[in-house]
């Protein structure tokens, strides 16, 4: 049964729709990450949950209750926020002691749960420092544990992690996770790291202009991305422009050259289709003479180094690709030289291709209005 | 790696010259406020005596600190919610109310003394023949500017959008909020405010003077009009009290440490 539900939400700022009808369903305990470019409605949607603002349309529920118009003193969720927001004037112990004492819990309970929670983010030593004699990282934990505090309904996390230095931002992502599944808490979590976001949750969703483009589990998400916007967000895609030549067989044509893709049989001849690739299941291999059927063939414009593997941009009649190969075998694939790419028949997504161009990935204005 | 190096010699002529412009005249007044009445030569306290000893001093005194005090609480009373609002739901509003927080520099004392007295003519005597009502009146409007944007500069140096989203998540309401975590925050602007409030209070003349209250600046004019010594032993005197009361505030806002502040309300 869904703990938290947001039904048909709509926001807007003047004439931005900064929410379009989205609906989420979320079991109890579980971590849902809302993953999105700047100006999607992310930020918008978590706000709405927490009660800074409210929708134009739609409802919000949780456990059973509508609270679309509960103020948000009284609706019991816990929020990390992008900014630092802990108290400036209160130590780290006064911040998670603020809650409870709003709460009226007597003095031997409050001190002995801001313990715990400032031993659970590993903060037991500075519980009398001030937020200024803390840093980045130790200020989000101190957030963090100020919003456990409270025991809230649904924990909202909004981008806790962006002002952080990238290796303090991997290690905290891992601790919220840890907490997370130890206290079988309900979390909201906003990002646009999309990495940030397949490695801790249960589900992901992945908004665009207000809208979630699609929701599942992030293996789903990544393997099975159901629009090309969700396809270029998540992970690298090669995006293949073709036309169905034999649904029978899953033949395509693209850039001059017949392609076996399985997932196209079925598709009527003349279909215009998207052909998604990852980068790391193309196969590539110095051009001997015109490298036949189904293999593309293009000269290698640049390299890129990324550790173990390195990424190869090809580009060709019609064609431009990109692959990434192990770093060894790149080194035999120097730029400039002609190749072929071979693609995996079995593992291409193809997708309907509407007329619609297909989204760039960029940064949008924000809505009016926070 | 640079070395931190000391002040220059030209750094401590500038400090001398800067100090002599403000001790100079200090200095001169304080010696001529020792001169003898009958042989105008130094030295003796009779000035002080006679400034300790006089009953008028005491009396508009107490009156300039009551009006000084009940003018800071009005104003903060006033201010603190207003310019808070603003940075919280009305930003747009804030340059319209910093202009309006100018005309007091603009309008001089005596137009403003005059307007006052006929808006206010047909109000209640407690409030139109009493200075506790008129006077801090216009008081609040003359210290207006100190008050605005000693505050808007605190309130400008915290995230008050968050600071109050946090407080309400954990289940504060407003009054907490404001009370809690708020003004704690900016309580170094708040100070600020005061301590211009103060100065402004207890150096008035021309609003007293023309709405007919005798407060602590029109007993100054008036020994300095017919007394020469006392009158530079009580200009001495109202520049230390002035002080004491600066510090007395400061010493009360600074009694809990934590989050630090700069005086001014920058942080």
């Amino acid at each position: 049964m869904a703990y938290l539900e947001l039904q048909n939400l709509h926001r807007d700022f003047g004439t931005v729709k900064a929410l379009n009808g989205i609906d989420i369903s979320l079991g109890e305990g579980e971590f849902l990450s809302l993953l999105g470019p700047s100006g999607c409605g992310k930020t918008t949607a978590l706000r709405l949950v927490a009660g800074f603002d409210r929708p134009n349309r739609g409802s919000i529920v949780v456990d059973g209750k509508d609270v679309t118009n509960v103020a948000p003193s009284k609706r019991d969720m816990g929020m990390v926020f992008q900014a630092y927001s802990l108290f400036p004037n209160m130590t780290a112990r006064q911040n998670v002691e603020f809650g409870l004492r709003i709460r009226g819990r007597d003095k031997a309970d409050r001190g002995k749960r801001v313990g715990d929670l400032l031993e659970l983010v590993g903060l037991g030593h500075a519980a009398d420092r001030y937020p200024h004699q803390l840093s980045g990282g130790m200020q989000q934990r101190v957030a963090l544990a100020r919003a456990l505090a409270i025991e809230p309904r649904v924990l909202l996390l909004d981008e806790p992690l962006s002002a952080l230095d990238a290796k303090v931002r991997v290690q905290l992502r891992e601790e919220i996770r840890r907490i997370q599944l130890e206290l079988g808490i309900t979390t909201l979590y906003v990002t646009h790291d999309q990495e940030e976001a397949l490695s801790v949750s249960d589900h992901v969703a992945v908004m665009y202009r207000g809208r979630i483009e699609q929701m599942g589990a992030p293996a789903e998400m990544y393997s099975a991305p159901a629009t090309p916007f969700v396809a270029e967000f998540i992970g690298t895609m090669n995006r293949l422009e073709a036309i169905v030549v034999d649904g029978g067989s899953g033949a395509v044509e693209h850039g001059g050259v017949t392609l076996m893709v399985e997932a196209a049989r079925g598709r009527a001849k003349g279909d215009r289709v998207l052909v998604l690739v990852r980068p790391e299941t193309v196969d590539v291999a110095p051009a001997n003479g015109d490298g036949g059927a189904d293999t593309l063939s293009g000269d290698v414009i640049t390299q890129t180094f990324l550790g173990p593997v390195t990424r190869l941009k090809i580009v060709g009649p019609g064609t431009d690709l990109i692959a990434d190969v192990s770093t060894v075998k790149a080194a035999s694939l120097p730029v400039g030289m002609r190749v072929t790419a071979s693609l995996p028949a079995g593992d291409a997504r193809v997708l309907e291709l509407s007329d619609e161009p297909l989204p760039e990935i960029a940064e949008e204005p924000a809505p009016a209005g926070r | 790696m640079r070395l931190r190096r000391g002040p220059t010699l030209s750094a401590y002529i500038w400090l001398s010259l800067g100090a002599l412009y403000f001790i100079v005249p200090l200095f001169a007044t304080l010696l001529f406020s020792l001169n003898k009445n009958s042989t105008g030569k130094c030295c003796t306290i009779a000035s002080y005596t006679w400034v300790i000893h006089n009953g008028d001093f005491w009396h508009t005194l107490k009156i300039s600190l009551l009006l000084a005090v009940e003018t800071i609480v009005v104003s903060l009373l006033l201010f603190v919610p207003t310019i808070y609002w603003v940075h919280l739901k009305l930003p747009r509003l804030r340059p319209v109310i910093a202009f309006f927080a100018l005309i007091p520099f603009v309008v001089p004392p005596i137009i403003m003394v005059v307007g006052l007295l006929k808006v206010y003519k047909g109000s209640p005597d407690w409030f139109y023949a009493k200075p506790w009502g008129f006077l801090v009146a216009a008081y609040v409007i003359l210290a207006f500017p100190y008050t605005f944007f000693s505050l808007d500069a605190g309130f400008r140096s915290i995230d008050v959008h968050t600071l109050t989203e946090a407080s309400q998540s954990l289940g504060a309401n407003w009054v907490t909020t404001l009370f809690k975590v708020i003004l704690p925050n900016i309580r170094a602007a708040a100070l600020s405010a005061a301590f211009l409030t103060l100065a402004v209070v207890l150096g008035e003349f021309t609003i007293a003077n023309l709405s007919a209250f005798h407060t602590f600046p029109l007993f100054l004019q008036y020994v300095n009009e017919t007394q020469a010594y006392p009158a530079a032993a009580l200009t001495l005197m109202s520049f230390g009290l002035t002080w004491g009361a600066m510090l007395s505030l400061l010493l009360v806002g600074r009694k809990r440490g934590g989050s630090g502040g700069v005086f001014g309300g920058a942080r």
